[in-house]
């Protein structure tokens, strides 16, 4: 079996895994924020920046070859995680106190993992437009970090709800229908699209706070702990089934 | 109006097609009809193209060149390259806001005209220059700004304009090697054709030809590659040259576009591809029709289509893509995404373009004057090209020259030159430094002008601008940030929001609040750069890196004596709440 | 050994870090063995004197939190951002939105129910700025303490670590945004 060593252990791959979705099946976090085990890699947030045999790359895109030096747990790569969550934090409007998705955001408890307490750079500030025309599912653009797991996951629903549009610091979340409004759009409570927003962009609507402080997701758990304990069993499993075809 | 929309939708789509790839074509042609993209105009493209609006508008909405709200009849853009701004942009298109009563980026009430402002347009050897409704207008005096604006005021149609106003100074300063070979159509291609395409790709090797858009990849290598991978192969030119101070590709498209075109056909034949695109950056439209015409007469020569040069079985046509203002898109991937009528990200790599290329196919991408010099190699031989240059720069290549010289044109030099020499053949002295490679590449301070522009030493994809020691290095940089801020796609973290992060830093340091700490933040800011997904990320911090290497005193002369100053205009914040109290005796300082 | 000096105040916040300041409860006394207030809603003193460290919280909203932000920079060896507003902006920043302008004219010009229409203009009212500005983009924060508010642990943690010389660290339990 090819293998790799990632912070100096050796991590046994399948041949066509990505250095992430090998590392994780292996029991190893590596930051993500862009990436689901359910949706193809996209490699935009750069959280899962590691070092190849001394170059920096995308963990969630780059294959994993037999006998690469992988970097991951290294001070410089936590400063640059630190400085790229920073930067997601500053360019939108995220008041955890007032979001429905506080305590199980993703882009929180990376905060928490990496130690951030501050935004460090200045604030943007941007004015975003809010959704709230669905009757099931609320849009607040201004928490989307761009990641767009919704965009793939729709896509893979066949619905193409989601899209992203504009350029640069102007990149902003579309939605697929005449009027751009989400109400009267294709998508359902119950797609993986409204789901998996990483963070409180996409939420149901009446489910907000229903999950007493102390209860959700990441109030006692970091987020690698979540992550090996709920994405691991998905890679394994997908690359189980990928062996039996 | 959407009577007129359908049928517009649908005219332009009978002309481009239904497939996918069709959707930039149909909606420039809609942009040129309609002044801008309305929603329902988009709707109707995705019916059309049976597409998802939300795809058409995330492509319509990428692009600097197309508008989701009305423009101007007359549409003026002005190159911001910093070439142009140091020869006085600024007061020309003020002066032209100014007579025509239109604000900057805003469209004139009665609908005649909008004017603003674009990324270097590539006519910064005759700069300054507009496009207006995508002709250029260079060598900008104030007295042509009023001709155009009183022109502009009476609605004169554009075809009825001065000829002579439009027209793009040939400028090839130097010959050689190249430049001066004789050249006859179809006789490359002949000549490859009479000794198999093994020979085309050994006398390629021997030439040692590397890429010309920047990187400098070994040509016969990719296309080596290319040919080794399985599937319908594809030859791609790319004509974006987006790097400020770049417009080689431009002369080279207007007098040599026959030799590009061989070029292409030689990879075809060395490949096995059947599809050939150049990518026309929209900036150049202009030239478009003559590519149209050159392309024309090879296929009547037959020299482009079907059974090729009378050979079996070789078929293979080129078709031109032309862009809408996007500096991105010169990125090989995001080029591909672009013509397959997606946004313009960069791709994952790898896979590299070789092996999946345009709609996952093997493809060639080369710039347009590496099609051009290989078409030479074809005929001449590799040795004849390897003759010049160095030892892993073979060869001449052209150089853009633009800035504070005598003799600003295109340069055929050999590969190892000095900058120094540069600096001489066009006439420039006592320069504060060069531009070596564009905003991407190095600024070069007079310490460092015996170095050589090779592969080895400072690598270009050919952009050299000169500043006198008048000009304000900050002004460069700050200028070349903004390009960066500007032309991010925004696709990945670092970049869409590092290149914003720096602009605001540079900004700071211009206005003197700068101080040790913003300096210091400014390179650690490179260094998340440096995480990006695409070259545009990984260069975006050059300019800061070079010229700070290059001119440590000019920064720190900018720089407070204390450890902390605000990033914002504070006293500047106040403004509306004196205004609405009256309190206008209330100050607050910077610090 | 001399006591260390502290100075708190709020900006553009609710109090609610103070509230929560005071949460440590019996560690209150502790403190008191080892640390004086200065300038502090909790000891009456108006002007801040020469101190140690200075606990800030709220963002800034208006001309006066920039002065008193600067005063205590310039009194303080160490100063503290605590809490959200103060980090981000927090809930007071919700309005950097709208524009200043619209929405003095809607409460004080037009809005619904205005009788008397004008902006107060009084001199003792500081001006607004345009934004809601978190305090590390006016000076010089040399440490943040997280949450909304951050809960007396976190606070403790920070401040005992301070007073006794140390560089504050929270664990990943003691860092909360919410
Ligand atoms: C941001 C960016 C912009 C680029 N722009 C251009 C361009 O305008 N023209 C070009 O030929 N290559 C450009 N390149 C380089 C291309 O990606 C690619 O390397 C080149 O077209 C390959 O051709 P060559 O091997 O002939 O140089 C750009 C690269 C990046 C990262
Ligand atoms: S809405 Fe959520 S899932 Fe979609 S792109 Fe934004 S952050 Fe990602
Ligand atoms: S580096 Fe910049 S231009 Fe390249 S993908 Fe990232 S955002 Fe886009
Ligand atoms: S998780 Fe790899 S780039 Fe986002």
């Amino acid at each position: 079996m090819p293998s790799f060593a990632l912070d100096g252990q050796e991590i046994v791959f399948k041949p066509g895994q990505t250095i992430l979705e090998a590392s994780i099946a292996a029991g190893h976090y590596i930051p993500h924020l862009c990436w689901h085990p359910k949706l193809s890699p996209h490699g935009s947030c750069k959280l899962c920046t590691v070092q190849v045999n001394g170059r920096l790359c995308s963990a969630c895109t780059f294959p994993a070859a037999d006998g690469q030096e992988v970097i991951s747990a290294s001070e410089e790569l936590r400063q640059l995680r630190l400085r790229l969550t920073q930067m997601l934090f500053v360019e939108g409007n995220h008041f955890c106190p007032s979001c429905e998705a506080s305590g199980q955001c993703e882009l929180q408890a990376m905060g928490y993992y990496l130690g951030m307490t501050d935004g460090h750079f200045p604030h943007f500030f941007p004015r975003r437009e809010i959704d709230a025309s669905h009757p099931e599912v609320l849009l607040d653009r201004d928490r989307c970090i761009f990641c767009e797991l919704c965009v793939r996951a729709s896509r893979a629903e066949g619905k193409n709800v989601f899209e992203l549009a504009g350029r640069g610091i102007h990149t902003r979340l579309v939605v697929n229908s005449p009027s751009g409004r989400l109400g009267d759009s294709a998508l359902q409570a119950q797609d993986l699209a409204a789901r998996v927003c990483p963070v409180g962009a996409i939420v149901l609507k009446e489910t907000a706070f229903r999950v007493p402080i102390g209860r959700r997701r990441y109030d006692h758990k970091t987020i690698a702990e979540v992550s090996l304990e709920q994405e691991a069993p998905l890679v394994r499993a997908h690359w189980q089934e990928a062996n039996h075809e | 109006m959407s009577e007129e929309v359908r049928q517009a939708v649908a005219e332009a789509v009978g002309r481009y097609g239904k497939e996918r790839s069709a959707v930039l074509a149909v909606l420039r042609a809609l942009q040129k009809r309609f002044g801008y993209l309305p929603m329902h105009a988009l709707d109707e493209v995705a019916k059309a193209l049976e597409l998802p609006l939300a795809q058409v508008q995330g492509v319509a909405e990428f692009y600097s060149f197309l508008a989701m709200r009305p423009q101007g009849q007359y549409r003026v853009f002005f190159s911001t390259c910093i070439v142009d701004e140091f020869k006085g942009r600024a007061a020309l298109q003020e002066r032209l806001c100014a007579r025509l009563g239109v604000p900057p980026g805003q469209t004139r009430a009665d609908g005649r005209v909008s004017v603003n402002e674009a990324a270097c347009t590539g006519l910064c050897d005759q700069g300054p220059s507009l496009l207006v409704n995508g002709w250029p207008i260079a060598r900008l005096t104030p007295e042509s700004i009023d001709a155009i604006a009183c022109f502009i005021d009476q609605g004169v149609p554009l075809e009825e304009w001065p000829r002579e106003w439009f027209a793009v100074q040939d400028s090839f300063r130097v010959r050689g090697l190249q430049l001066n070979a004789p050249w006859r159509s179809g006789a490359a291609l002949k000549r490859a054709l009479r000794h198999g395409p093994e020979f085309l790709l050994r006398e390629l090797e021997v030439s040692g030809l590397r890429g010309r858009g920047g990187a400098g990849f070994p040509t016969a290598a990719k296309w080596r590659y290319c040919r080794e991978a399985q599937g319908e192969r594809c030859v791609v030119c790319n004509a974006d040259e987006g790097e400020p101070g770049t417009f080689k590709d431009r002369e080279l498209l207007k007098h040599c576009a026959d030799q590009v075109f061989e070029g292409m056909t030689l990879a075809a034949w060395a490949t096995g591809a059947q599809k050939g695109f150049l990518y026309l950056r929209g900036e150049y439209e202009f030239l478009w029709p003559h590519l149209e015409q050159v392309l024309r007469g090879r296929r009547r020569r037959g020299l482009l289509g079907r059974n090729l040069c009378g050979l079996a079985g070789f078929h293979f046509d080129i078709a031109v893509v032309v862009g809408a203002g996007a500096y991105i898109c010169g990125e090989e991937s995001a080029l591909l995404n672009s013509i397959e009528g997606r946004r313009g990200t960069p791709r994952n790599r790898p896979p590299y373009p070789v092996t999946h290329g345009l709609c996952g196919q093997p493809t060639v991408v080369n710039n347009v004057e590496t099609f051009f010099s290989a078409a030479l190699i074809a005929l001449h031989g590799g040795a004849w090209f390897a003759q010049a240059g160095t030892a892993k720069s073979r060869g001449t290549r052209l150089f853009s020259i633009s800035g504070d010289c005598a003799w600003p044109g295109i340069y055929e030099l050999p590969w190892g030159i000095s900058v120094q020499e540069a600096l001489e053949l066009c006439g420039a002295d006592d320069a504060l430094g060069v531009q070596v490679g564009g905003p991407s590449g190095a600024f070069v301070g007079p310490r460092d002008f015996h170095r050589r522009l090779a592969f080895e030493d400072l690598p270009t994809g050919g952009s050299f601008m000169v500043f006198s020691r008048q000009r304000k290095l900050l002004d460069i940089v700050e200028n070349f940030s903004a390009f960066f801020a500007h032309e991010s796609c925004g696709f990945c973290t670092p970049c869409r929001v590092g290149t914003q992060l720096q602009l605001k830093l540079v900004r700071k340091l211009r206005r003197g609040w700068g101080t040790l700490g913003d300096l210091q933040e400014l390179e650690r800011l490179g260094q998340v750069l440096e995480a990006s997904h695409c070259g545009l990320g990984h260069t975006a911090a050059h300019p800061v890196r070079t010229t700070l290497a290059a001119y440590p005193e000019v920064y720190q002369a900018a720089l407070r004596e204390i450890d902390f100053s605000p990033g914002f205009d504070l006293d500047a914040e106040l403004e509306t709440a004196r205004q609405l109290t009256g309190r206008f005796a209330d100050h607050l300082a910077q610090e | 050994m001399s006591k260390v000096k502290i100075a708190t105040c709020s900006l553009a916040g609710c109090f609610g870090c103070h509230m929560s300041f005071m949460d440590i409860d019996e560690r209150l006394l502790e403190l008191a063995e080892v640390a004086d207030f200065d300038r502090s809603p909790l000891s009456d003193i108006r002007q801040i004197g020469s101190c140690d460290i200075g606990l800030v919280e709220g963002g800034v909203c208006n001309a006066e939190n920039v002065e008193v932000l600067r005063a205590f920079r310039r009194n303080c060896r160490i100063l503290v951002a605590v809490g959200a507003c103060a980090i981000n902006g927090g809930i007071p920043a919700l309005r950097n939105r709208y524009d200043l302008g619209d929405c003095l004219e809607e409460a004080f010009l037009t809005g619904l129910g205005v009788t008397d229409p004008k902006v107060p203009g009084d001199p003792e009212l500081p001006l607004l700025l345009d934004k809601v500005h978190p305090i590390h983009e006016v000076v010089k924060i040399d440490y943040f303490i997280p949450g909304c508010p951050p809960s007396a642990e976190a606070i403790w943690t920070a401040l005992s670590a301070l007073t006794s010389g140390n560089i504050p660290q929270l664990s990943h339990q003691r860092i909360r945004y919410d």
